[in-house]
């Protein structure tokens, strides 16, 4: 066997410079995926430092990444739990859908992309990141106030939503025809609805097939089962994503709280990786042209948002300042936002740049102004413990 | 004194408790998914803010509840059950006007039929650990059954009715 040496020390410094980045994003209380986007912005092309016997595993590793985050997304979510928030909040997630949705696809259509962009641009504006979102009202010490809930369902309506969207937008993006895209989006549905099925009626003998004492086994079990399924998904263009989300969905109870414990460590490094080959795929100096647009949407989509959960927060019961919270909580947007442009491939420059500086300036802002939106705890940053995981 | 405990489901997070003390402190909990637990009280300006919020590890909350004498032994027994997978526990109240109050357990010959052992029943303040085929339901006990989950819920039809 050989052994690249350039492989392994660029990889090393690589996670390196990825776990410095993360420390400093901790110190701030921010979430570390802009930081890792612009880590792979720097290593790029046209970057200060690039990584050629790193590029391939960094690859190949993006795709793995992708996968697992849509598989523990799939194992987080359990069938009470999206009946409670759809019998509660479909007419929030329809607000949430119309008001965010649509200055993407305008801002798509005004810049002059293709169905794919366009598509593309109004899930990149409509998906918050319910990762970073989950860990900030954690860290706001918002877990137990009224509007949360409210937060929390749109959350999981939308992560639910991305199973029919992703599909759709992989045979748009694709070039295939209107029907192809609504046959793939059936399936995905279909998929979806057997899956939860599944996972209500037989989820413990799935649980049983899968599941193993002993952790090196339960591991291997899943993810290979995961990886098939995601395969198979993306050979009838429904997109890997969605085989991956598809089996965390079936998985449930104890067999997935374990699953999740075993695959989050695998999924933050992986997760890392794609987030940085990201980055590496854009040119450095293709942000600076788009960065007007960028804020300009960043800006619209920011208030729509702040609409959106201050909308689902009424229904929720909450007061103004509740509101408010809840609106400026769900600002934040991440790493869906750029599995979208993952999926979307090459060829797709401009609104790759344009969606990474996107995502960049509102993973950031986000948190930044929903802080400011209530009063802020004093010990939030020096609590060392924190149960939800990146991102 | 009768508490009015009110549960609300946080998607992707747990389970929210809250209830209004008699000083009229509205005092919430949140069950995490992960076992860690946080206890809020909720601010006078603003009733949807919850201030001085605090957090418990499951080992840091088995101590308060152990301290505060409430009976958590479900939960623990949850715990005994993630040790093996299938195996979960549950709690099955004894309604009044139900076919048992007031019979031996035994007569529901629960194991039996459903491969569920009934390991403790709370009775109010009381707990009764492995209680025996003689012992005499009455209205109001709860049940703490270890079993597969349909054991459980064939457990609870039978003795609901």
């Amino acid at each position: 066997m050989h052994i690249s040496v350039a492989l392994l020390l660029e990889l090393g410094i690589i996670l390196t410079f990825l776990s410095l980045l993360g420390t400093l994003a901790r110190r701030f209380a921010l979430s570390p995926v802009p930081l890792y986007l612009l880590a792979g912005l720097a290593l790029g092309e046209g970057g200060i430092a690039p990584v050629p016997a790193a590029g391939s595993f960094v690859e190949t590793g993006a795709g793995i990444g992708v996968v697992l985050l849509l598989l523990v997304l799939g194992l987080d979510f359990t069938v009470p739990e999206f009946t409670v928030s759809l019998r509660r909040h479909l007419p929030s997630a329809w607000v949430d859908l119309v008001l965010n949705a649509t200055p993407g696809a305008v801002a798509g259509w005004l810049l002059g992309l293709d169905a794919g962009g366009v598509l593309a641009l109004a899930g990149v504006t409509y998906i918050s990141s319910s990762g970073i979102i989950a860990r900030l009202l954690g860290d706001l010490r918002r877990m137990s106030n009224r509007e949360t809930p409210a937060v929390l369902s749109v959350l999981v309506l939308e992560d639910f939503a991305m199973a029919a969207y992703l599909p759709l937008l992989a045979v748009v993006a694709a070039g295939g025809t209107w029907q192809q895209a609504l046959l793939g989006v059936l399936l995905a549905l279909g998929a979806v609805v057997a899956a939860l099925a599944m996972s209500y009626w037989w989820g413990h003998h799935l649980g049983r097939l899968l599941s193993h004492p002993d952790a090196e086994q339960l591991l291997l079990r899943v993810l290979g089962v995961t990886l098939v399924v995601a395969a198979l998904a993306e050979a009838v263009h429904v997109s890997a994503a969605v085989g991956a989300f598809l089996v965390g969905l079936s998985l449930t109870g104890e067999a997935a709280d374990r699953a999740r414990k075993v695959l989050s460590p695998l999924r933050d490094l992986f997760a890392a990786v794609f987030f940085l080959a990201i980055g590496l795929s854009i040119p450095p100096d293709s942000l600076l042209p788009v960065l007007p647009a960028a804020l300009l949407l960043a800006v619209v989509t920011a208030a729509t948002k702040v609409a959106s959960g201050w909308y689902a927060a009424r229904r929720e019961g909450a007061g103004g300042r509740g509101r408010l919270r809840a609106g400026t909580a769900l600002i934040a947007r991440g790493e869906f936002s750029i599995v979208i442009i993952g999926l979307m491939g090459t060829g797709h420059d401009r609104l790759g740049a344009l969606v990474a500086a996107y995502v960049l300036l509102l993973a950031v802002a986000g948190p930044v102004i929903t802080r400011f939106t209530g009063p802020r705890p004093s010990d939030a940053r020096r609590s060392p413990r924190r149960s939800t995981p990146v991102p | 004194m009768h508490v009015d405990v009110n549960e609300v489901l946080l998607p992707g997070v747990g389970l929210l408790y809250e209830f209004v003390n008699l000083e009229g402190d509205k005092v919430g909990v949140v069950a995490r998914r992960s076992g860690d637990f946080e206890l809020a009280v909720y601010g006078e300006g603003d009733p949807d803010q919850a201030q001085a919020v605090f957090r418990l590890t499951s080992e840091e909350a088995d101590v308060l509840a152990d301290i505060l004498g409430a009976p958590r032994i479900a939960e623990r027994f949850a715990d005994l059950t993630k040790e093996v997978p299938g195996l979960s526990a549950g709690q099955v109240e004894v309604l009044a006007g139900t076919p048992y109050v007031g019979r031996p357990l035994g007569e529901s010959r629960a194991r039996t039929r459903t491969g569920a052992s009934i390991v403790a029943i709370v009775r109010g303040e009381e707990v009764i650990p492995s209680p025996g085929p003689e012992k005499v339901l009455s209205a109001g006990d709860v049940l703490v059954v270890i079993g597969t989950h349909e054991g459980i819920a064939a457990v609870e039809q039978i003795v609901q009715g």
